[in-house]
Order: structure tokens, then sequence, then C-alpha cells
């Protein structure tokens, strides 16, 4: 009954991360197969069409919407700037003159005989996609975009709020339980992403703001300051293009929250290292986890490849972190499987394990409330 | 599905959630289909997998380990049986896409509009925002809408057949000029539902075929008098099927694996639902509260109602049921203190971490507090949206002068109602039935006497599709062992001041046994009476109070038990909880222990 298990956050010293880097819409690649490219570089870019604007010409020049046609002084798929005059109309000898102006600068894009309406579309707007992190590109999406490859250390978040950031780590805590104070965060963190313990403090996330921090790391978050950051309650959780000034990664959960050692000691070792991270999240079907990735550069190839795989499931001895009160955050070593149905104290009859943490002592764990601690 | 229905020996049935995905095995025993037993595992849409099927296969694994027989060979359900293993049938249902999001558009917002969204709602889709011609947006804006929101569809309706045309076009050229492109995949085709005036159709073609995946039905109002959302909503079903569910990781595999279509979850226990009401000829209101949705149905007068709250559920819902509810409205339910930023961050840790359970019992408390607050809101939507055509003129008598409501009012009707059925985990895997029974009063209310019932292991879905294929099958399971019936509820309407008489019931059963019980107003109480075991009740209440023929009027009824027995709920409608918080905590305390809801601590 190894079934029922909920895999864990990846975290990993080495691993092969590939990234799907793709315009929204068809456009061009500007790179190809084999280039060693840097995240700020811009891989692809397209123009999206500009928005779209109508005014209802027939009415303004009162005529028939029929005969807006002959009126129009700038033709379909002509462009106009603002307060051009597309159409107009002449009466009583030329006497009086009824004209229609640009309310934007834009194309016209389509002319109505039925309502009289004149959709304007304004000027493209540029889109472009960078690398992301420090790279190969290993495969490119005619049109689309690429695949980007890189020899990293990699960790998934929990939840994150923010956009795409790349900047050097820079460790601040000493410990994966400590609350750092504001004193702490200082002018030369500007461009960084920063390493907490196990709480950002609204105090903390406005100085990180204040000295220009691209983004910080720590074990929890409270969901009051989630509030007071956003300015309202996050309902659904879909994140990542949040403009709060940097972006946040959490990595166990809501509540002060000690970092999962394995996950601190690893950040701890890539001070100063370049780090890319999303904090982009999505908490529904196809979810999508906030990512931490550090390239390990140049001279570190001939490493065998460790992609994302499924995992073997839960048996004895697997490492697991436990998802939910009362030991939430608690870390330990599956010791029993029983097969049968426990009664818990909320008389729910489901199916447990039994977990040895780091002090030694044990106790009965619903299997749904421990995650496997990826390797 | 080639096989012949009677021959069908062995069935497996899932239903993949947005959490948990659930497989039951039912087999013919002699005559007659019987649950055999039930497996489950989370979901797999997330990383590493990122394959429906996998949760399947995990699923059934479960079952496999339970009977020591095999129903997976080469990692797919094995559909062909040799001696015990495998199965003849093998049906799903699937909500695991989270629902669909959809935009609708129509001519006047309160009319057409409003149509069109009830067929959406109605056929399971989340309405994201109702465009109309006189929603008093800028065009601009309403085309930025439509972009930023990246409907999986979009309904389009407006005009009466033989009506306005210029306003549709108008819609339709909006819909055109923002181009609008799916959530999911690149060069893949939005599809638009046109259902609107018949003289509009050419128009709408000329303007969105090409650039949009256009699909033309009859129009869901073709007179003002007179909805014909079936045909809307059987096509919003068709392209959900074809086109966004396919979408979510793995489920090309799993259509694959099914005999016959995978059905969204919704429908299936929407038609579970209208059995109930058809078989027995009654009036039924059943919820179905999952992790990322709660759907409500409603049959009263043979009208059937299904409504989706696409945001409010259990798990990767359940931040927002805290959003709309507010905090001070989930404590109110919740018998002890806490901290309200304890709360909060225990709810987000259940959104981030969605198949965790309740290992305490004050967790549970509290995740039955959310359930009832969710269950309130998609009650509330439901009853909002049930309701009689806009825009017909309604003949009103003296007596209805002061009811009048601006419009249609709500078809739901507490005091008619005859039984209330809940489906779905928190409901389903209550620990105490009781439990289920008290999380269904509190956040339905219903009034006078309500039988009571709940799915015993939530595999109403599953029936549900089963249905379709194997009705027999679908029926006996459904009768021996999905419902579960509680018991009759009776709740008199009305208020007075707490500690007043409210009610004498006096039960006489079939054995002559005879009980009598008088409640106080602002007391809950409880009489057993066993499962289908049948009495005689004479219920009178006080002057103030109302159980269905009018206030102080005493009923003489036949009731049946259940397995909480008949609950009498003296709380008064409107219910109103005590204010005070001390005295709300003393109130819920002596409820809780009155129906012995859970264990003394």
């Amino acid at each position: 009954m190894a079934h029922a298990y909920t895999p864990g956050l990846k975290v990993s010293s080495r691993t092969i991360f590939r990234k799907e880097r793709r315009l929204p819409l068809k456009g061009e690649v500007l790179v190809k197969v084999g280039d060693t490219i840097e995240a700020e570089d811009v891989i692809a870019r397209t123009e999206l069409p500009g928005n779209v604007q109508t005014m209802n010409v027939a009415n303004k020049l009162s005529v028939l919407p029929e005969d807006i046609e002959r009126h129009m002084t700038v033709k379909l798929g002509g462009w106009a700037d603002k307060d051009e005059i597309i159409a107009e109309t002449k009466t009583f000898f030329g006497l009086f003159t009824s004209r229609c102006r640009m309310p934007v600068g834009g194309t016209i894009e389509s002319v109505s005989s039925i309502t009289g309406q004149v959709i304007i579309r304004e000027k493209a707007i540029p889109v472009e996609v960078n690398a992301f992190v420090d790279g190969k590109v290993v495969e490119v999406f005619e049109n689309e975009g690429v695949l980007m490859e890189t020899d990293a250390s990699f960790v998934q978040g929990i939840f994150g709020v923010g956009g795409e950031v790349s900047g050097p780590l820079h460790v601040v805590a000493s410990r994966p339980d400590e609350v750092l104070t504001p004193g702490q965060i200082t002018p030369d963190m500007k461009g960084k992403i920063l390493l907490a313990g196990s709480l950002i403090t609204m105090e903390v996330f406005n100085k990180a703001r204040d000295v220009g921090a691209k983004g910080i790391i720590a074990g929890g978050l409270g969901d009051a300051d989630l509030r007071n950051l956003l300015g309202y309650d996050l309902g659904v959780a879909i994140t990542g293009s949040e403009d709060m000034g940097l972006t946040l990664v959490v990595t166990e959960g809501f509540g002060q929250m000690t970092m999962a050692d394995k996950t601190f000691d690893l950040l701890k070792s890539k001070d100063g290292v370049k780090t890319s991270m999303s904090g982009a999240t999505q908490i529904r079907a196809g979810v999508i986890r906030p990512e931490i990735v550090i390239p390990l550069g140049k001279g570190t190839g001939g490493m065998s490849e460790d992609v994302l795989k499924s995992s073997s499931g839960l048996t004895i001895g697997t490492a697991v972190r436990v998802i939910r009160e009362p030991y939430f955050g608690a870390i330990g070593k599956v010791t029993a499987l029983p097969p049968e149905l426990q009664v818990l104290k909320s008389e729910a009859k489901v199916r447990v394990l039994e977990v040895e943490f780091g002090d030694g002592s044990r106790s009965v764990i619903p299997r749904a409330n421990v995650e496997l601690i990826e390797d | 599905m080639s096989k012949d229905p009677e021959n069908i020996q062995s069935i497996i049935a899932t239903d993949c959630g947005s959490t948990t995905t659930k497989a039951i095995l039912i087999e013919k025993v002699g005559d007659e289909y019987r649950l055999v037993v039930r497996g489950e595992a989370p979901t797999t849409v997330e990383a590493p997998f990122e394959d429906v099927t996998r949760g399947v296969l995990n699923a059934v694994g479960e079952v496999e380990d339970l009977t020591g027989r095999t129903f997976i060979k080469d990692d797919r359900i094995l559909t062909t049986r040799e001696g015990k293993d495998g199965v003849d049938l093998y049906v799903s249902t699937s909500s695991a896409g989270g629902g669909l999001q959809m935009m609708v558009a129509g001519v006047v917002k309160e009319m057409t509009a409003e149509s069109a969204q009830r067929a959406a709602l109605g056929a399971g889709a989340i309405v994201m925002d109702v465009i109309a011609s006189n929603d008093k947006r800028q065009p601009h804006e309403r085309i930025q809408r439509v972009r930023a929101l990246r409907p999986d569809m979009i309904l389009l309706s407006g005009g009466i057949d033989g009506g306005t045309t210029t306003h549709v076009a108008e819609l339709a050229e909006l819909i055109a000029a923002a181009d609008p492109r799916p959530r999911l995949g690149v060069g893949y085709q939005l599809p638009v539902i046109f259902a609107g005036n018949v003289d509009a159709r050419e128009i709408v073609k000329d303007r969105l075929e090409g650039k949009t995946s256009l699909d033309i039905t009859d129009n869901l109002r073709p007179v003002l008098e007179r909805e014909n959302l079936q045909p809307a909503r059987l096509r919003i079903q068709e392209q959900f099927l074809e086109h966004v569910m396919k979408q979510a990781p793995g489920y090309g595999n799993l259509l694959k694996w099914t005999m016959v279509p995978v059905m969204p979850t919704p429908a299936a226990v929407g038609s579970i639902m209208q059995l109930i009401a058809r078989e027995e000829g009654i009036d039924v209101v059943g919820v179905d509260i999952g992790g990322a949705t709660t759907d409500v149905f409603s049959v009263f007068g043979e009208v059937f109602n299904r409504t989706v709250s696409a945001n409010l559920g259990m798990s990767y819902s359940i931040s927002n049921v805290l959003a709309e509810a507010t905090v001070p409205n989930i404590l109110r339910w919740v018998p002890f203190d806490v901290d309200e930023a304890d709360l909060r961050n225990r709810v987000k840790n259940k959104m981030i971490r969605p198949t965790t359970i309740p290992q305490t019992l004050e967790d549970l408390m509290i995740e039955q507090a959310m359930a009832r607050e969710a269950l309130r809101l998609a009650f509330d939507q439901h009853k909002l949206l049930a309701v009689g055509l806009k825009g017909v003129q309604q003949e009103r008598t003296i007596s209805d002068t002061f009811e009048q409501t601006e419009s249609g009012g709500t078809l739901v009707d507490m005091m008619a109602l005859d039984i209330l059925v809940g489906s779905g985990g928190v409901l389903s895997h209550a620990p105490r039935r009781v439990q289920a029974a008290f999380m269904i009063i509190d956040g339905f209310r219903p009034e006078g006497i309500t039988q009571l019932a709940v799915d015993s292991i939530f595999m109403m879905p599953q029936l549900g599709v089963l249905a379709q294929v194997q009705p027999k099958a679908a029926l006996e399971v459904f009768h021996k062992d999905c419902l579960i019936k509680l018991g009759p509820c009776i709740a008199p309407r009305g208020t007075a001041k707490a500690g007043t008489h409210c009610l004498d019931v006096k039960i006489e059963k079939a054995d002559g046994s005879k009980e009598e019980m008088s409640v106080n107003f602002g007391d809950m109480a409880v009489i057993p009476l066993g499962v289908d075991e049948k009495a005689r009740a004479t219920i009178s209440p006080s002057r103030r109070f109302d159980v269905g023929l009018g206030n102080g009027k005493e009923i003489h009824t036949d009731i049946y038990g259940g397995v909480v027995g008949i609950i009498i709920d003296c709380r008064g409608r409107p219910l109103a909880l005590p204010e005070d918080r001390e005295e709300r905590v003393r109130k819920l305390t002596e409820w809780n222990k009155a129906l012995g809801v859970y264990p003394e601590t």
C-alpha cells in the first residue's frame, strides 16, 4: 500500500536543469542550438498586436452605418496619428463639416457597415523572452523559443510571489531557524537574492526592497503579512505577476518555519554565486512551484544526468517531512508502514506510518501528512 | 463500448478529483451488483508525474492490494477479465482540471447575458466575467478583459430570435478584435459557442470563423418568456470534453483507457441527484464539496438546476473560502479560541499542501467550520441562480406585495424541500456521520421536516457515469452501498427569546414504543430512530414557529429514521448564532454535546 504518498519538493545539489522559454505568440528566435548564453540575454522576440479602441464613426458624423466607408479619409489598414482626421462629411455645399479624429495613434483595423463602428489597433507592443538561466541552448522551437539547459543546483519552493529575477545569492541568516531583523539588511545587498532563515517579516521585506535587493528566500511567511504585501486576501493561489519590488520564495510554508537543513546548507554553500529565481506559483491542475536555480558554471561537467524522476514511493527508511500539525515541519525517517487503517485523535480511520524524528522520538502520522524528501 | 451490459460482472470506476483520485470496484454477486472495495491516491497533475493516469493507477493499485487481485497490466487497467483478474468495464469522471473557466457575452446583462451565465454554470463552468452591451464598460476595456483572463471557452448569446442583430455583431467584433488566446497550448483555437438570435448566425460566422473554433447552437433565449438552455449546456459539455479536459496533463491517455467518454464530475453527480428526485417524486437539494469546487444541485417541481462554485472547496480553493467568508464567519463555528494569524496560516498551508488531512480533533473542527462556510456560500450562489425567468410579466396578488423582488425569485424553497444529500470528502469521510449531518444543517439551514443523507464513501461521481452505461449496476450500488440515510431534521421557522418554549415532538414507533420531547428555542436534540425505521410523529410548534403548515400549526406525519436519528434544531430560522464570543462557544459546545458530534475530551 505504498501508492498514496505525496512526492516532495526537489532539493538537489547537482542536476540537469532544463527550462522551456517560449513567446506567448509566434515570433523570431534570436539564438541557435549550442549557443552559451546568460540569464539576461534575449532569446526570442515578437510584437503583440496593439490594444484596440473602438469608435462609432457613424454616430459621430450622424450618417447611416452603411455610408461610413465613403466618408472615411483614412482607409482600411491605413495608419493615422492621434487627433488626425479619419472621416468627415460635408453638407450644405461644404459649409458645414463634421470631422472624426483619432483618439490614439493606430491602424484602422475594421470598418463595420452594420454598426458604424471603427476598430483602431494601437502600435504593436514588443515582447521579448530572456534565457532565465545561464546555460546552453539545446533545442530551438521554430518561431516560438528555446529549451535551455544548465548544470545546476536546484531548489523548488512551496510558494512564491513576484516574477523572474537573477543576481548573486547573499547569505544573510546564519541558521535555518533565524528570524532576520531589518538591521541585518544593508545597502551592499542591492541587486542580490537574500537567504533569510525561518520567516520573512514585513520590516525585513520593506528594508530589502528599499536597499534594492532582487529577492528573498525563507522558510516561512505569515499569511497576514502576505495580505499586507499584496493589499488583498489571496483567494486562489495564482501568482508571478505581482509588482512588489522583489520576488519572494518560501520553502516550507506559512508561519514561522525553520528551513530544512538540507535546503539551507545547500543555499548557504552558494554564497555569492549567480542565482536565477522565479516566484511564479499556480496551485491548481498543472501546478507551478517557485524555482531557485544556481548554475554550477564552467568546468563542472562529466556528471551523470539527474533530471526530475519519479520516486519509488514510501519504504522503511525513506526520509520524510511532516506537512501538517501537530508535527508540521519535523523531519524523520519511516520506521513502520502498517497496512491496516488506524484511528487518529480526530477519530478518522486512515493509513498511517511511523516516523522516527532526529531526537529519536517516534510518532504515528497519517500517510497523507508527510512528503518525501527528494534527492 | 462493445460489451453486452448483461454480461458485465466486474467494473472499475474512477473519479479524478482536483486533489484525490478515487477508485471503486463493483461486482455482480448473485443477481445484484455490489461495491467490493475502494482505493484512493493523490491526483497526479503535479511534477514529477504530471499525468493524471498515474494517480488512477495508484488508486487502482490500492484496490489490488485490498483484494489481492490484479487489475493493472503494463501500466494500464486490465479491461479483459481473466479469472479473478481484470474487469469488464472501466469508466471515469474527472474534475482534475479544476473546472472550466469561461466568459459569457450577451446583449442585455439582466436578460440574455444572465441566461447565458445560467447555461454556462449549469454546464459545470466557472464564469470569469459577463460581458454585456449594457455593462457600462468601454469596448476597449472589455477587449482587454478578454485578453487578460484567457478563458477556456466563450459563450456568446444575444437577442431573441428575430430581434436585434446589431448588438450581437458588436459583441462578435469585440471578441474577434481581442483575438483571445486560450490558457492552454500555443496554436490552439479558442472554442466560441454562439447561442443567440438565429438571424445573427451569418454575421457571427463572418466575424469569428477562422479566428476561433466557432460552434453554433440553438438560441438559449429564443423568446423573452422562455429559456432554452439545454442545447447550449450540452454544447459546452461537448466542447469541454473535446477541447479543455484533454489539455490537462495525461488526459489524452485516460480518454484512451475508458470504454465510454470521461464525464465531468458535476455532470455525473447531477444525474444521480436527478435520479433520486425522479425515483421518489420529491424535491431534492444536493451538494458535492470537493477540493477545488463545490457543486450544488436542486430539483424543485421537476426543474433541475446545477451550479458550480468554482472557487469554493476544501483544499485548492480553501483560501478563497476564507477570503470570501471572512475570518469572523469561520470562527463563529469553532468551539474554542483560535488566534486569527494561526487560522490564516493553517488555511494557507492546507492550500499549498492540499492532500493533507486533520490529525488532531482541533484541526478537524476548524476544517469542518471551513466546510460550513463553503457550503453556505455555494448554496447562496445556487439560490441566486436557480431563479424564475426575468423579463416576464408575473402575476402578483395582494399578499405578494411585501415580498416582491425586482425580478424572478429563487426556486429554492427550504420548507418544501424533501431531502438534502451531501457528497464530497469532508462530508463522506467525516469520522462521525452526525458531523456530516451537522455541517449540512449549518450550511443549508433546512426548514420544516427534511430528510438528510450522505454519500457513504464519496462515490456518487463514479455511479453517475456508470449509470450512463450500466444503470442497473449504478442503481443497485447507489441504494445498497452509497446513500446513507442520516435521519430527518426538524427545524421550525421563526425566532424567539432564548429559553422560551419552541416545539413538542411525540414519536410512536412501529413496535408501539413512544417518546416525547419538549425543546426550547436555542436548543438542539436528537431522538434515536434507526435506518428505515418508520414512526408516527406529532410535531407541535408554539405560536411563533412554523414547521410547514403555518405558525403554531401541528403536524402529524410518518417519518423514517437514519444512522443519526431525528435531529431537532430549535436554533430558529433565520439561524443566528450568539454575538457574544463566550456565549457562542458555550452554545456550540452544548449543541455538539447534545448531538454527540465530537468525542468528549
